[in-house]
């Protein structure tokens, strides 16, 4: 079975082998998106300041599935969460791991199933929701690419009113060589429901390059609560691209926070779009960046409906010779009045030769509104450092002090101990992979 | 981000009825003479227009080869619509008359200066008493300057300030060294029709130690329909020199569009300063697409204080290219777009040497469906340490359907550098306005004040005369604005 992902014959048999229908048809859309769009260009706003030279869709297949006893590894794995409602885990693509919902959510209502049987089940659902958002932030070329291989994937539909307090949790790996996944993610939550996500991406092993174009649409009703966590951690020979859209109605409260410490060159696409009055938006970022990895960052938050708060802070560690770009947009439509939106970047440089970039922007229709961004870029506070050095602490461990305190703004957003703790492990493990310490100057 | 707004700019430019209610008075300047230009090289742009200018004006032959380069390049380049607006698009190059001049040579003395000429000068409202205390006066008519003077101390202590015409042949060492160097013709599409058509403009050179205590000025004139005026600027100031030089303009209202695209190169040696002060005022439709920039020397200082009051769309971005240790670079910008305007300015910090500092900071009001647009780039390379820079950009909204935008980008590598921006969006709170209708003002003058406040800090930057006319040009902008 041809598998290379660029072929016609790969395309042809992954649609012929989707069961349903309306599935196939939207694989099919997909794919001639794919082939009409050009790949990104440096001339192309969207995508100012990224390096193309590592961006190739050239060389990746559709991986088989992992052997049984490599997939008992990987689920034992992908425990990282204990107290959770339900667990997903996705290999390569593929579904090897349920943990279900409690019987109580499920009578109420609740859905948590794989894209292939939520097509068969609940068609209605997936024809409202699934791919309708598009992205405006440049990534079109992959959103479409991940459309055509669209598989792997889950939806989560929370009823109205309807209450889950412990996080679903989703487990996305990457395991052989050469593999190309397309995690999708659906979130519904109608009016007044409340949910809590959190989405991993990682990887098996270190060495092993793949490419995972992901995306994810987060629908809130009227008055809902959507707390989305997404932990992206690739091995450093990966290219990830990831595709989000939020949509916000009235009075929701949005909660985002997404963690990106893998691949090789990341990007990460991030729309909010506030349609319904006094949404509550709050979007976090954390980025570490170390050898020659670069984050391409790209936020936009549309506010539509007047009187809604969205507040964006999104910090970037750099090491070594990496780069990241933090390119954020707010734009309050004419009707928008009573809008508050922040946008903050800060960038922490820690190495002479890395680069930061940042294009934090601003696209203001309506005068009655709040609107502000600040972006900075620089090194460690040199005065907080003398302060732990008068006091005895030796000075790397002042040094990585100040740089964790850094993250810890950001790390305690997620609201969750035991997930706080496990970013803090990624974090320091990252760290601790180094050949060279960081330096004090 | 910025092509996807072009139908709205349409929208705004199709509504003259609003426009009507608010502008400002620019009847001093609506007034047309009779069109008696003694060399026309007619409409349209082509290698024989250039070969007529060149020969006209008697340019030797690398001039004649730079001008014919810069076509070339400007008739490759695409317009910038990926990023800019698309009313760029609405410019027919082909319609337009890209050199014409009054065909004589710069003038010494007031007296040798055409009546016509003078005339327009009291129109401007230059009074002759003002001309005592300016250092030295090169105005502008049409594409040639018709006027210039230069106080006697001045030339005795050697400053140079004529047309860059008699520039490139009186003073060719210097001029040549460092013409098209800062900006040089392939920087951008407009820079290179300028550099393809250039005349007029100013060429300055500050002597080694000289500080010259009066600010030179230039009054720029358009006077012919669908002709573009391509002023071309070099000021040079050498080792520990200072100059302050002031620009302003104002236009006569035309049926058709008229496009306006000057260079302006700066060059600072070591120590030296350079404040470039400019107050543009052009009428509604005037294309004002401007290439400024400077490159300071260790030690030295360049400041561009710019204002942006008039035409229909302006694209303008000052910059410093901070070559040398320690030197500095700063943008003081005021911009104010009413109904039909798009202000599309910002400013560029190249920082290109440790210890290097640079400051923006930019004002702007968008009044009625106004659309203020702030674009800035600071870069701090690698392998330099120590760069600081600091950005501040407000934009006050003044009515419901008035629109702003902000995009400024930012690099930052090596070690020790730090920048910080800072963007805000906001709108006279009506508890201000509230507290001064308590106290007798009316809703609209209590409006201009508070747009006055908003900007007084800039404001403060510029000469004396051009702040009192700023303030009133504001008050009158603001006039109808509210209610």
């Amino acid at each position: 079975m041809p598998t290379a992902i660029l072929s016609q014959e790969t395309i042809d048999s992954q649609i012929t082998d989707t069961a349903v229908p309306a599935l196939a048809k939207l694989k099919q859309a997909g794919w001639e998106q794919f082939q009409q769009t050009p790949m990104p260009k440096r001339t192309m706003e969207r995508w100012r300041f990224a390096n193309l030279q590592h961006v190739t869709l050239e060389g990746y297949s559709i991986p088989a599935a992992p052997s049984a006893d490599l997939q008992k590894i990987i689920l034992d794995k992908s425990n990282l969460l204990s107290e959770i409602s339900a667990r997903l885990v996705f290999a390569d693509g593929y579904l090897i791991g349920t943990d279900s919902l409690p019987s109580e959510l499920a009578a109420k209502g609740v859905i948590l199933a794989p894209l292939s049987e939520a097509a068969q089940k609940h068609p209605k659902l997936l024809e409202k929701y699934l791919l309708k958002s598009g992205t405006e932030l440049g990534g079109d070329k992959f959103l479409a690419l991940h459309q055509a291989y669209l598989s792997s994937g889950y939806v989560l539909y929370v009823p109205k009113g309807v209450e889950i307090e412990k996080p679903v949790v989703i487990y996305n790996w990457a395991v052989s060589a050469g593999a190309a996944i397309f995690p999708h993610t659906l979130i519904v939550a109608e009016d007044n429901a409340r949910v809590s996500v959190v989405d991993f991406y990682l990887s098996f092993d270190e060495t092993s390059p793949a490419l995972a174009t992901s995306a994810a649409d987060i629908h809130a009703g009227a008055g809902a609560g959507v707390f989305r966590k997404s932990v992206q951690n690739w091995n450093e020979a990966s290219q990830s691209y990831q595709i989000d859209t939020t949509h916000a109605e009235q009075d929701s409260t949005i909660t985002s926070v997404s963690v990106n410490l893998g691949a090789k060159r990341a990007r990460f696409e991030s729309a909010i779009q506030i349609n319904g009055t006094a949404a509550n938006v709050r979007l976090y970022g954390l980025t570490v960046a170390d050898r020659d990895q670069e984050f391409d960052q790209r936020t936009l938050q549309v506010h539509n409906a007047p009187g809604a708060t969205s507040d964006l802070l999104y910090k970037n560690a750099l090491l070594d010779q990496a780069r990241t770009i933090f390119s954020g947009m707010i734009r309050v439509a004419p009707d928008a009045q009573k809008t508050d939106a922040y946008q903050t970047n800060r960038n922490l440089l820690l190495s002479p030769e890395a680069e930061a970039n940042s294009l934090p922007g601003l696209e203001i229709e309506a005068n009655d509104v709040k609107c502000s961004h600040g972006a900075t870029t620089g090194q460690l506070d040199t005065s907080e450092l003398f302060y732990m050095l008068a006091r005895g602490i030796p000075k790397e461990t002042a040094y990585e002090l100040l740089v964790f305190g850094f993250f810890e703004e950001i790390i305690e957003k997620v609201d969750n101990e035991e997930l706080a703790e496990t970013l803090r492990n990624f974090v320091q493990d990252k760290f601790r992979r180094r050949e060279t310490k960081l330096s004090v100057s | 981000m910025s092509n996807t707004i072009s139908e709205h700019d349409t929208d705004v430019l199709a509504d003259d009825t609003t426009s009507a209610a608010i502008d400002i008075d620019r009847e001093k300047g609506n007034f047309h003479y009779k069109e008696d230009y003694a060399y026309d090289a007619g409409i349209g742009l082509s290698p024989e227009v250039i070969d007529y200018v060149t020969k006209v004006k008697g340019e030797p032959e690398w001039v004649r080869e730079f001008r014919h380069k810069a076509l070339k390049i400007f008739e490759s380049k695409p317009l910038p619509t990926h990023w800019a607006t698309r009313d760029l698009e609405t410019i027919n190059f082909d319609e337009i008359r890209y050199y014409l001049a009054k065909g004589q040579k710069p003038s010494r003395t007031w007296e040798e200066v055409p009546d016509d000429v003078k005339e327009t000068f009291e129109r401007l409202g230059i009074p002759e008493q003002e001309r005592r205390f300016l250092a030295g006066v090169e105005a502008q008519f049409d594409s040639e300057s018709a006027y210039s003077r230069m106080k006697e101390e001045l030339t005795k202590q050697g400053v140079i300030f004529v047309n860059p015409t008699e520039g490139l042949k009186e003073h060719a060492d210097v001029f040549r060294k460092y013409f098209g160097k800062v900006i040089p013709a392939g920087d951008n599409k407009f820079a290179a029709l300028n550099s393809a058509v250039f005349s007029g403009g100013s060429f300055i050179y500050v002597p080694k130690g000289v500080k010259v205590a009066q600010p030179l000025q230039a009054y720029f004139r358009i006077n012919a329909e669908n002709f573009g005026q391509f002023e071309r600027t070099l000021i040079i100031a050498d080792e520990g020199a200072e100059v302050t030089y002031m620009e302003g303009c104002t236009a006569p209202k035309f049926e058709t569009a008229t496009l306006h695209s000057a260079v302006v190169e700066l060059v600072a040696l070591k120590g030296a300063k350079i404040q470039y002060i400019t107050v543009q005022n052009w009428s509604n439709n005037v294309f004002n697409l401007v290439t400024k920039r400077g490159v300071a020397e260790e030690g030295a200082e360049i400041r561009w204080i710019d204002c942006n009051i008039g035409s229909r769309l302006t694209m303008k971005y000052p910059g410093v290219v901070l070559k040398g240790q320690h030197s500095r670079g700063e943008v003081i910008s005021i911009a104010l777009a009413s109904d039909g305007q798009h202000q599309d300015t910002g400013a560029k910090m190249i920082h290109a040497a440790s210890n290097t500092t640079s400051n923006i900071v930019s004002k702007s009001i968008s009044v009625g469906q106004g659309r203020a647009t702030y674009r800035g780039q600071v870069t701090i390379p690698k392998a330099f340490s120590h760069c600081k820079n600091n950005t501040e950009c407000d934009a006050l909204l003044i009515n419901t359907n008035s629109r702003t935008d902000t995009y400024p980008a930012i690099t930052v590598r090596g070690a020790n550098n730090s920048t910080q921006h800072e963007a805000s969006v906001s709108k006279v709170s009506a508890e201000q306005i509230f507290y001064m209708q308590q106290r007798g003002l009316s809703e609209g003058e209590a409006m201009s004040l508070a747009v006055n406040g908003f900007i007084n800090d800039l404001v403060k930057e510029f000469p004396m005369e051009y702040s009192v006319e700023l303030k009133r040009l504001i008050e009158l902008e603001m006039e109808g604005s509210v209610g």
